[in-house]
């Protein structure tokens, strides 16, 4: 899960990360409302996870409330790079005197923690990576011992901070180090970190993501409400894996490989048939009884853009008679709500058992293919 | 001869006595794996009976490879308690861990391997979240089914659990040396580089299959690695051509971020040194079909 900017920010300040004063606004009455109680100068910033929104008009200062009322109402419904802006966060100003990169993230490719850094922030840093790769310090940081005050030092001293810095700046990254570790992100990224003109150092904007699978030992309900389709949110609240896309052809299937696979042997197909594209992923996982295909058809089917469904099974744990029990116990339990057609694609552990016994149900919307590749071609024609 | 498991594996199970722990010891049972026990500290001294089978439960990995001379363990344990079941295998040295335990934190497997590689890597780590690795007709450590297929000259390295069912069955015909699923996370113990070696050094295994997905850049290093190493002939596949940009395809690595991780770029890797790609996996199946016809 990417955090927005605000959820960043709250994160910081809980761990003692300095930040400014920050308050959530939905509508410009609540931005007016925020500056007042903030106090003096404050800059309406966009939530949106997209870069380049100062260029797109999604950042202004406002020196009064009244000012905070308009420049929200302006920003609010602005369509960053097709984000709609639909909140907006009144920061405390500041007065800056050099900005900073630091960054903490999961370096796959190397399988440990890495430590970007740059006395050379503001700027984007994949811009920076390629034109002044000098100037960005790269230190590897042990999942083991992590960021300690040594570390942070080092790090500091990397990046090229003055002397006089090192310690101030160190203090801050051994803090979002831990933001970092014990909210199980995969990066913590600020940008700017800043330095006033007052002496202060800030993390002005941060960028979150946390693992989804650390879910278990964190609360992050109340951070999760903003950020979900509604239909993923259903999918999320029954256990089901599923992203919403934008096609056609509902895709159900087993394990997250065979179904990624689905949707490209899908896509192929509807290129053949007036360019239908898949739905939706949904990996209904190994154990798929008549419950699990039951909520996962009743999502797909709720999504209006869905024409078909191809349900594409491997029975390797599963036994297909299983799967197709499922889909029976599916259809009977949806009855007439179910409206489109399927087509089913079973193979492995038991499927002559799991072809017979929808063989005999025999539902008018159920469709029995061979492969895979037919069974995509088929639901792929059913939806053009 | 198969690559990391054969027919002298003694198998022991992390997790033995829960539910999934016994329902795919049973399997491994049924399919001639060699299990000699399980893990459990708060069930040791006990037996279990397993498919006609005498298994002891141990409470600890050193005390199960003392008294057994186990030199494999399957890891069921649930995510929470993942690290410290893969910490254990660490410590006691056994040679072969397979982690096929799904949604391990990320922190959780990143700290694993750290301790792994500190310890000097005397574990062979194969996942987390993988089906395992099958040597069909010899042993099978983990939960591939047994029975798609047998003995054969085809190495198969994926990551992904059912398209490795799916592949193996298309080419059931043919036959595996074997199979191994190195999982779908973002941190994971075997790479496809590491099973090329072995493949490449492997005298059963005259082709190998690669199973790629979007995320993260091990196909891009496989592909220099085969460029440089390999002299077998290799097939690849890559699943997630139509996934969009920052959404997460189930799999916790499998995800585009900006211009990295895409499935183009991963196919334009291996095409650029002369691995053939195919487009599905049945398209896959014919292009090793070809190889092997060559080779005969």
């Amino acid at each position: 899960m990417d955090l927005f900017e605000y959820q960043a920010r709250d994160l910081f300040e809980q761990y003692g990360v300095p930040v400014l004063a920050g308050k959530i606004a939905d509508t410009p009455e609540q931005a007016e409302a925020a500056a007042r109680a903030i106090g003096g100068t404050v800059v309406v910033k966009a939530q949106v996870k997209i870069g380049g929104r100062g260029k797109a008009g999604g950042v202004k200062v406002a020196s009064t409330p009244e000012e905070a009322k308009e420049k929200a109402s302006g920003i609010l419904g602005l369509d960053i790079k097709g984000h709609i802006v639909k909140r907006v966060m009144v920061a405390e100003a500041a007065e800056i005197d050099k900005e900073y990169y630091f960054s903490v993230l999961l370096d796959r490719s190397n399988r440990t923690f890495l430590s970007l850094c740059s006395v050379e922030g503001g700027m984007e840093i994949e811009q920076l990576a390629v034109e002044r790769p000098e100037a960005l310090a790269k230190v590897e940081v042990s999942a083991v011992t992590g960021i300690d005050k040594a570390k942070a030092v080092e790090i500091a001293k990397a990046a090229n901070f003055s002397a006089d810095l090192v310690d101030q700046v160190a203090d801050v990254f051994v803090k979002l180090y831990e933001v970092f570790r014990k909210e199980d992100a995969t990066l913590v990224e600020v940008n700017p970190l800043v330095r006033t003109k007052d002496g202060r150092i800030l993390a002005l904007d941060g960028k979150v993501s946390l693992d989804d699978n650390a879910e278990f030992r964190h609360q992050r309900e109340e951070m999760e409400r903003d950020q979900l389709d509604p239909l993923e949110a259903k999918a999320k609240a029954m256990d089901l894996n599923y992203v919403k896309l934008d096609g056609e052809v509902g895709i159900i299937g087993n394990g997250a490989g065979l179904v990624m696979s689905t949707l490209d042997v899908v896509a192929y197909a509807g290129a053949r048939h007036g360019g239908v594209k898949p739905a939706n992923f949904l990996d209904i996982g190994g154990g798929a009884s008549a419950e699990v295909m039951a909520a996962g058809l009743d999502v797909i089917l709720n999504d209006p853009q869905v024409k078909s469904v191809f349900v594409n099974v491997f029975g390797g744990i599963t036994a297909c008679d299983a799967v197709a029990n499922g889909i029976v116990g599916a259809l009977n339990t949806l009855g007439p709500k179910a409206t489109k057609p399927l087509v089913v694609r079973l193979d492995g552990n038991n499927v002559e058992e799991g072809r017979k016994i929808l063989k005999d149900f025999n539902h008018p919307l159920v469709t029995l293919a061979d492969t895979m590749d037919d069974g995509a071609d088929q639901a792929a024609k059913l939806a053009n | 001869m198969a690559i990391y498991l054969d027919a002298n594996s003694k198998i022991i199970v992390q997790g033995m006595t829960g539910a999934e722990g016994m329902k795919h010891t049973q399997r491994m049972l049924a399919g001639g794996s060699n299990i000699v026990g399980g893990v459990n500290p708060k069930k040791a001294g006990e037996t279990v009976e397993v498919e006609g089978k005498q298994l002891p439960v141990f409470g600890s990995v050193k005390d199960a490879m003392e008294k057994t001379g186990a030199n494999v363990t399957v890891i069921f344990v649930p995510p929470a308690f993942a690290k410290a079941a893969i910490i254990e295998a660490i410590d006691a040295e056994i040679p072969l861990a397979v982690a096929i335990t799904e949604g391990i934190p990320v922190h959780d497997s990143a700290t694993a391997w750290a301790y792994n590689v500190e310890k000097g890597k005397k574990t062979r780590l194969i996942g987390p979240n993988c089906p395992g690795i099958i040597s069909p007709g010899q042993s099978n450590a983990g939960i591939t089914p047994s029975n798609i297929t047998g003995r054969g000259p085809i190495g198969l390295v994926s990551k992904s659990g059912t398209l490795t069912y799916q592949m193996m069955f298309e080419l059931r015909d043919i036959g595996f040396s074997t199979a191994i699923g190195i999982g779908g996370d973002p941190v994971i113990g075997t790479t496809h580089i590491d099973a090329l070696e072995a493949f490449q050094n492997d005298p059963e295994t005259k082709a190998i299959v690669l199973i790629g997905e979007i995320g993260g850049d091990s196909e891009e290093k496989a592909a220099a690695y085969i460029a440089k190493n390999v002299t077998k002939p290799v097939v690849a596949y890559v699943a997630g051509f139509t996934a969009p940009e920052g959404k997460t395809m189930g799999h916790a690595g499998a995800i585009v971020s900006g211009s990295a991780g895409t499935a183009q770029a991963k196919k334009e890797a291996f095409e650029a040194v002369g691995v053939k790609v195919g487009k599905t996996p049945s398209e896959t199946a014919q292009l090793m079909r070809e190889i092997i016809s060559k080779l005969q």
